[in-house]
């Protein structure tokens, strides 16, 4: 079911500079993720997982290797093309939610239109259109502080699937909440996924969440040590 | 988009109020000082500028010399060296523009049951070109009138107060010394000098009619002194030497010999004056400006604060595709609400000071449109110049270090 890559990696590396020198954290890392994939990552901490999914959104660039999203190479943008690949191609959701605190749900979830300059009315609409599918449409006027943490990352959903993007990075989305609420958030990242089929990229260390993907890509050390299906054995190492 | 920003600046400087009420105070305060002292200079300057224009423009008076009799010096104008035909001479001086030969003295003067004392001038029709007076009422007397002696007068102000009351006194005799004058006109109201002199208590006659009919002289054809109005500001020094030159020579004075005459630069000192009251007013400016600037360092002190305490959400903005122009004019709008609305109750704050001092403290003051706008837009430059530094660091806050911001 994997189309025309949406996400290519190429030997890709990255290293940070410490007063130490410098740490490596990518190292050779070579992955493809075709439109319509949901993958979920995996790993023990410190294994590379959070640097490769802020270089995913744009908000890092490589130390070297390239970068290919939609066939473009993330490299060669500018910061202003990166923030408009971050506002219309990519949706992120944290697993602290990230609400802004002072604006109600609905401007919220409508911030990231004000960054493409959609006018106001155009703006509310569609904010109220995914609040509705996210099953809060009568929460509008609601400020976060008035919801559950569920609730709070379900907004998180919609701020991220309001520009419609094609593509869902989610940081540990379930990583905050109780089992029950993290079952009801993963289906709706399932239901994005088969009935708009919106790629997602899912980082998690719980395998019952993992287990919502199709491909669970595995990371020891900044490379790759296991990609393909989902695999209880996998996931269980990965916690050993 | 702007629209989005400034609600969202609304909201973010709502939430922090006594903050943003306080950071205001400062830019309030600031505007409000510079309000108010420009508004006290300049009334000052208003004031010296006004008896300056009373005065006449680009003035000299020329006055005869003292003499030595037996030992004892009398003041300058007592001698007797200055002619009428000196006043011709001088006219014919490129750089003068109009003389007036004066030749004053004091006198009763009676009308009805009404007396007074005061000053009478004898001088010519050109008197009131060169002091830039006119009148309120009548006509000026003529060279006709100098020529024959004709009794007639100008009365100032004061003395139509004290002779007539309200009377209408044009074409009415009064009795100077005695003898019967026909007031031809009033001259209008000119206020006090710069040395606190009335000058509206005068009465001014022709100069033949006052050395012939009224003073008398031993030495006709002297005046006390003479009057002269350089053709322009920039002709002034040219004016006084080539005045100086002219007189020694009509007088005979050899190379080395003292002046027997005295040209004094009126408008030097009234100049002076203005000077002061503008530096006066340009020191008041730039004191109240310290605290204006200073209320701008409170900005940029808020401000930085306020994007430490938002580094959590300048992280959220940056991911969902703010980009950092958008960051930078965010908060940069909230430094310009801050200080243009803090400037707007500053205005206030110096407007109604001002009035206050003017009603209490019996000053004057002059508020202009443009002092306002000039503050308005300092104001606006203060928010953009304090508030540039948090902005841009706001701007360039590494998004991924931002998001792990606790």
């Amino acid at each position: 079911m994997a189309d025309a890559p949406v996400i290519r990696i190429e030997h890709l590396f990255k290293q940070y500079e410490t007063a130490a020198g410098p740490v490596p954290v990518l190292k050779d890392l070579s992955l493809a993720i075709g439109a319509g994939e949901f993958v979920t990552i995996m790993g023990p901490s410190g294994s590379g997982k959070s640097t490769f999914m802020n270089i995913l959104g744009c908000l890092d660039v490589p130390t070297s290797g390239a970068y290919l999203l939609n066939g473009q190479d993330v490299g060669k943008l500018g910061k202003d093309e990166l923030a408009r690949l971050r506002n219309d191609v990519i949706g992120f959701v944290f697993q602290g939610f990230n609400l802004l605190p002072r604006a109600n749900l609905l401007d919220n979830v409508a911030l990231p239109l004000v960054y493409c300059r959609v006018e106001k009315n155009e703006r509310i609409k569609r904010a109220n259109e995914v609040l509705q599918k996210v099953g809060l449409g009568s929460y509008g006027k609601s400020r976060p502080n008035q919801i559950s943490g569920g609730q709070q990352q379900r907004v998180a959903i919609a701020r991220a699937l309001v520009n419609r993007p094609r593509l869902i990075l989610a940081d540990e989305p379930t990583g905050n909440l109780d089992t029950g609420t993290s079952r009801e958030i993963m289906s709706i990242f399932s239901q994005l996924n088969q009935e708009e089929g919106i790629t997602i990229v899912l980082v998690t260390h719980e395998p019952d969440i993992a287990s919502y993907a199709k491909r669970l890509v595995h990371f020891v050390d900044g490379r790759v040590t296991h990609d393909g299906a989902v695999s209880r054995q996998v996931m269980v190492e990965a916690h050993a | 988009m702007i629209g989005a920003m400034l609600s969202e600046a609304w909201y973010a400087m709502r939430a922090n109020r006594l903050r943003t009420f306080l950071t205001m105070l400062g830019m309030m305060i600031g505007v409000g000082a510079v309000v108010l002292m420009t508004a006290i200079g300049q009334g000052a300057q208003f004031v010296v500028d006004e008896s300056i224009a009373a005065m006449g423009s680009n003035l000299f008076i020329v006055l005869s010399g003292s003499t030595t009799s037996g030992g004892v010096r009398t003041g300058g104008g007592a001698a007797p060296t200055l002619t009428v035909t000196d006043a011709e001479a001088l006219a014919g001086l490129p750089t003068i523009s109009a003389v007036a030969p004066m030749q004053p003295g004091s006198a009763q003067v009676v009308y009805g049951s009404n007396n007074w004392s005061t000053g009478v001038s004898g001088t010519l029709p050109s008197y009131l070109d060169v002091r830039a007076w006119r009148l309120s009422a009548g006509y000026p007397f003529t060279d006709s009138d100098v020529r024959s002696a004709t009794r007639v007068a100008l009365l100032g102000q004061t003395v139509v107060k004290n002779l007539f009351g309200d009377e209408d006194p044009v074409g009415k005799t009064i009795r100077i010394r005695q003898s019967p004058f026909v007031v031809v006109g009033v001259l209008a109201a000119k206020g006090q000098s710069l040395n606190g002199q009335d000058q509206d208590d005068t009465i001014v006659i022709p100069l033949t009619t006052a050395q012939r009919k009224l003073f008398g002289t031993q030495f006709p054809g002297t005046v006390r002194y003479v009057m002269a109005q350089a053709a322009s500001l920039q002709a002034m020094p040219a004016a006084q030497q080539e005045m100086t030159q002219l007189l020694r020579q009509r007088h005979h004075i050899r190379e080395g010999a003292d002046n027997d005459f005295d040209v004094r630069n009126l408008t030097a000192v009234a100049n002076t004056a203005a000077e002061t009251s503008r530096v006066m007013t340009m020191m008041l400016g730039a004191i109240a400006s310290i605290s204006l600037l200073v209320g701008g360092i409170g900005i940029m002190n808020i401000m930085l604060v306020s994007v430490t305490e938002r580094t959590r959400e300048i992280g959220i903005r940056v991911a969902i595709g703010a980009r950092e122009r958008d960051i930078r004019l965010q908060f940069l709008l909230e430094a310009i609400i801050i200080s243009v609305a803090g400037c707007f109750v500053g205005v206030l704050i110096g407007v109604g000071g001002a009035v206050l001092v003017n009603l209490f403290a019996q000053m004057a003051v002059v508020i202009t449109m443009s002092s306002i706008v000039v503050a308005f837009l300092v104001a606006a430059g203060v928010g953009i110049f304090f508030g540039f530094y948090p902005a841009n660091k706001a701007a360039r806050l590494n998004p991924i270090e931002a998001l792990r911001y606790q």
